[in-house]
């Protein structure tokens, strides 16, 4: 399977000598990978002992190009996890018909569950399974970048899915291709181009979860591993504020530098599966992908692995074809279908049952009713986090997407912004909570719009250099007035880029509020009343029954939200303000 | 060559399709029949053709043929075997090509053997050997959005072809495509089909072109809708290569046009005692493209021959007979076999002008389109002249699919509209009287 077609250039001698400059740039780069990968998995091989596990790191510039390194690992490492995850478990929701009732509910909702909620929960497990090295922590962390990216991907995986032109899908079946072949000739390839961006934006979220997970605090004791976020939370613990500043800086660089060495030259490559006659609006280029196209090393790594795809291909094929029984016994489809449900039903109740008795057992079942009144003081922060948001950012959006100068300026801009991890910058704004006095209850507000707010902005930017320029055109000529211009144009025109982005704010303010109600510098910590920080210090306590009620509280807040307002806002957005 | 002859005994069968019905669930939950007790038997040596127009199930009976949709009640075998899955002896070519775009010429062809688990040297070779047979060499490494519908197509026929189907089956493969292109394409295949050592024993093409059919079939088979039935089956005896300006070829495309466009005993809207919304769907045209009809009828002085116009216009009949249909059902139009005259009050219509043409339109309208009469008497009934659409929404429930409610709707308003029968706002989905909707409005701005 030669996945990438060398370059044709009409100049031959040109080509031969910038092909082999290529072909040794990309050696040397695989090469040098190689070695990284050796260098750092020694690391997480090393011994480890549950009670002298440090609980800092050393904050000594020297070690940051290891610690970031080890934390780009820790994010590949989630990304393949997340992307194997995406393969099986949306396949399995799309292609079992019962199965599928019952894992997309669940999808559904582990997208909205604040994830951070889970990591002590989780580092229990991994602790068990793995007691005698790193790998144990260094799973836990990587666990919790996993569950912010897998959600979105597999449901964007799942929607390709079930979304395949029909014919493709007749085509398949009447070439009577295997499932195996069916997989990768058309499921994978039709789902690549919203597979690749989406795993590109779940990425680019993971980092805020790399950050907080890399120190972690469980049962009183603290966990940190090497990485850029221990390094930060150490600089912050020693108020070393300079050195806060070199791990900001080595951290813009890593997202920039992923970014470039392997999301561009990703997306550029996955422009070949965009369907049909249809072609982007802008071209996606890459001059890392456009080095690889020059170099023969793709080719060559290609035919090498050549026999490895068609033994796959042989060794699957018991598997079965991709196709369907034309003709099922209702009766026992019938009988099959009661017993799935009753088993799921009885499942579900023993477990609600046994969780009730624990939790009741444990704390009492008046912990929810405390829940919930935290709840509601968190939810009104994340209400005006996102009219003040709103406020801020919608005007400002309209008038960068409405200039294509000022939007080709600003978007890579707003995109590392996005997924820079706010938590980063933690430190800086509780200085200036504890010199200024200001209460945490109101400051908590401002830290969960530090990771939150962009996304209002760059949803905002990609709807308003969407309006069609006649439209503009013509509000100009009828000489309308700014406020006519809103009313009529720019506010029906960004709506529905809106919801989208207010969805994903109120969602990342939820999860932030984990680790924006309580934050400490120095020997300082700042204690807001709020949900996010009754989870965040069950947590700490290893109080397990209170971590659970404050997860399942703040999902039915979520979970609630998204169905009684966003999705009817959805609705109202595709039907009334659709541009097309 | 083989000259299929409908007396021929003992041909061998190779798909048998026997007494199929297709139901789908309708939008409020009872059934819509798409397929109505069909039989149909491919054998070896011919090529039949499915003519008929949209919504006569045509496609839905090339699919089941197929094997990629079971039938609600009857079966489908293939030599004998009942299919339960795709069908394993069949090839297809798609009206839309359905190529992976993301695979060269050359992986889609090898695709279908690659499925077969054919060595890779045998796949490559074998590959090849249909791309030049096909007449696509030079064209191994591009991408299917490199070449145009014509190349593209080929690359269909090549995939169809390369895996050596018994049958191939074909869903309008050339009306994608222009006319010098499909021609040729024609041509080309029925050259495959007539050398000795073909592989492929037997072709079903599924198309709404009358010429096409005549052109290429041993046996056409026509359907009606309503639900989908085969209204006739006519054995087509012409020698090959066939002449499209034979007097037995333009005969014969009377024939088959007459048979489409006459009347169907066996369709819901002819069963039933009084048109009523229900059973007579409104024919999905607009009043500017009946109007332009009329006006060409009345320019060759109130008759022609809908053969000869469709030719003339180069249309296929999927853009004529709707108009046809409307024109006959609103009494502008009258059709005798092929012929159509063009009736008083056509006449009348036409000469009239634009205020008088209106009136005359909302009278017709209103007495002979029964969702329009529906509506308008639905509004008349109401307390204030109004009612939201939702209202017709769940009359029509039981007889169309969600998209086919919304479609006849959509007929119905523009047709209302423009006789100025009734209002209809968008936002709100109400319907008003029209007169009443005026009313209101000169109420509102007193001043205009």
């Amino acid at each position: 399977m030669t996945l990438l077609r060398p370059f044709a250039s009409n100049d031959a001698s040109l080509r031969a000598r910038s092909q082999l400059f290529a072909d040794i740039l990309v050696l040397l780069a695989v090469a040098v990978g190689l070695w990284l990968l050796v260098v750092l998995s020694h690391g997480i091989s090393e011994p480890f002992n549950r009670v002298t596990a440090p609980s800092s790191v050393s904050t000594d510039p020297w070690n940051l190009p290891y610690f970031a390194a080890r934390s780009l690992l820790r994010m590949f490492a989630a990304l393949i996890v997340s992307t194997i995850f995406t393969f099986v478990y949306a396949t399995a929701a799309a292609r079992l018909r019962r199965v599928g009732k019952v894992l997309l509910p669940i999808l559904d909702i582990l997208q909205s569950v604040p994830v951070l909620g889970f990591l002590s929960v989780t580092l229990t497990i991994w602790l068990t399974l793995f007691p005698h090295t790193q790998l144990g922590v260094e799973c836990a962390s990587v666990f919790a970048i996993f569950t912010s990216q897998a959600w979105n991907m597999a449901f964007s995986f799942y929607n390709s899915l079930t979304t395949q032109p029909r014919d493709l899908d007749e085509a398949a079946r009447l070439l009577r291709l295997t499932k195996w072949q069916r997989f990768w000739r058309l499921d994978v390839p039709h789902a690549m181009i919203p597979l690749v961006w989406n795993g590109m934006m779940s990425f680019g979220g993971g980092w805020f979860f790399l950050i907080a997970s890399e120190v972690i605090s469980v049962n009183n004791h603290v966990y940190a591993l090497p990485g850029i976020g221990s390094y930060a939370a150490a600089a912050a613990q020693h108020e070393q504020v300079g050195r806060l500043v070199l791990a900001i800086g080595v951290m813009i660089a890593m997202v920039v530098g992923v970014n470039f060495l392997f999301w561009r030259p990703l997306t550029a490559w996955a422009e070949r599966f965009r369907p049909g006659d249809t072609s982007a609006a802008e071209q996606q280029r890459s001059v890392v992908f456009d080095l690889l196209r020059r170099s023969v090393v793709p080719a060559v790594v290609g035919r090498v692995l050549h026999p490895g795809t068609q033994f796959l291909e042989w060794v699957t094929r018991p598997l079965g074809l991709a196709d369907n029984p034309l003709h099922v016994s209702p009766g026992r489809r019938r009988a099959g279908d009661v017993a799935f449900t009753v088993v799921v039903c009885v499942l579900v109740a023993v477990g609600l049952a046994a969780m009730l008795q624990y939790i009741s057992h444990e704390t009492g079942l008046g912990q929810f009713g405390v829940a919930f009144g935290l709840g509601m003081l968190t939810f009104v922060r994340v209400i005006v986090l996102l009219i003040v948001g709103t406020a801020i950012w919608v005007p400002i959006g309209v008038w960068i997407g409405m200039s294509p100068r000022v939007t080709r300026f600003a978007q890579p801009i707003v995109q590392v912004l996005a997924s820079f991890p706010a938590n980063f910058l933690f430190p800086f704004f509780t200085i200036l909570l504890i010199s200024t006095g200001v209460s945490i209850d109101f400051g908590s507000i401002v830290l969960m719009a530090l990771g939150t707010q962009w996304y209002i902005l760059f949803n905002v930017i990609a709807g308003a250099s969407a309006i069609p320029n006649d439209l503009r055109e013509a509000a100009i000529n009828l000489r309308l007035t700014t406020a006519q211009k809103w009313r009529n144009l720019y506010g029906p025109a960004i709506f529905a880029s809106w919801v989208t982005g207010g969805i994903t704010a109120a969602g990342g303010a939820w999860n932030a509020s984990i680790v924006a109600e309580v934050v400490s510098y120095g020997g300082h910590t700042l204690t807001a009343n709020g949900l996010g920080a009754y989870i965040a210090q069950s947590t700490a306590d290893g109080d397990f029954a209170k971590t659970l009620i404050g997860v399942a509280v703040m999902s039915v807040f979520v979970v609630g939200a998204n169905r009684l307002f966003w999705r009817r806002l959805y609705t109202l957005a595709e039907t009334r303000f659709s541009l097309s | 060559m083989v000259f299929a002859t409908a007396s021929a005994p003992a041909r061998t069968p190779i798909v048998e399709v026997e007494h199929i019905s297709k139901r789908f669930p309708s939008a409020d939950g009872s059934t819509l029949t798409v397929l109505d007790d069909v039989s149909v038997t491919l054998h070896e040596g011919e090529v039949v053709a499915l003519l008929g127009k949209s919504g006569s199930g045509k496609s839905t009976l090339l699919r089941t043929i197929a094997g990629l949709i079971a039938p609600t009640a009857g079966e489908v075998r293939y030599r004998g075997t009942r299919l339960n899955g795709a069908n394993p002896g069949v090839g297809m070519v798609f009206q839309s090509f359905a190529l992976m775009p993301w695979l060269t010429v050359q992986d889609n062809v090898e695709l279908g053997l690659r499925a077969q688990g054919v060595a890779a040297e045998e796949r490559r070779e074998r590959a090849l050997q249909a791309i030049d047979q096909i007449g696509l060499d030079g064209f191994e490494t591009a991408y299917p959005r490199e070449l145009s519908g014509g190349m593209r197509q080929r690359v269909g026929f090549a995939r169809a072809l390369v895996g050596r189907p018994d049958a191939l089956l074909m869903d309008e493969p050339f009306s994608a495509l222009d006319v010098l292109t499909s021609e040729n394409l024609r041509n080309e295949l029925m050259t495959l089909w007539a050398q000795p050592d073909f592989p492929t024993k037997a072709i079903c093409i599924v198309t709404h072109n009358i010429e096409e059919a005549v052109l290429l079939a041993d046996r056409v088979l026509v359907l009606g809708s309503n639900p989908g039935h085969i209204r006739a089956e006519v054995p087509v005896h012409l020698p090959r290569p066939r002449d499209r300006r034979s007097p037995t070829f333009e005969a014969m495309v009377d024939q088959l046009y007459s048979i489409l466009t006459g009347r169907d005993e066996t369709s819901a809207a002819t069963r039933a005692a009084v048109a009523s919304p229900l059973t007579t769907p409104l024919p999905d045209v607009t009043v500017g493209g009946l109007a332009g009809l009329v006006e060409i009828v009345f320019a060759h002085d109130g008759q022609t021959d809908l053969p000869d116009l469709a030719d003339e216009l180069s249309f296929e009949i999927d853009d004529l007979l709707p108009l046809v249909d409307a024109a006959r059902m609103l009494g502008l139009l009258e059709v005798e076999g092929a012929q159509a005259f063009l009736t008083d009050t056509g006449r009348g219509w036409y000469t009239a002008d634009i205020q008088r043409s209106k009136e005359i339109f909302a009278g017709i309208v209103r007495e002979k389109a029964p969702l329009v009469r529906a509506i308008v008497k639905a509004l008349e009934n109401s307390n204030d002249g109004g009612l939201r659409d939702d209202f017709f929404r769940d009359l029509l429930r039981r007889a169309y699919t969600a998209e086919d409610i919304e479609k006849q709707l959509d007929i119905a308003i523009d047709w209302g509209r423009y006789g100025e029968l009734f209002d209809y706002d968008a936002d709100t989905g109400e319907l008003v009287l029209a007169d009443v909707a005026a009313a209101i409005s000169k109420e509102i701005a007193p001043g205009l």
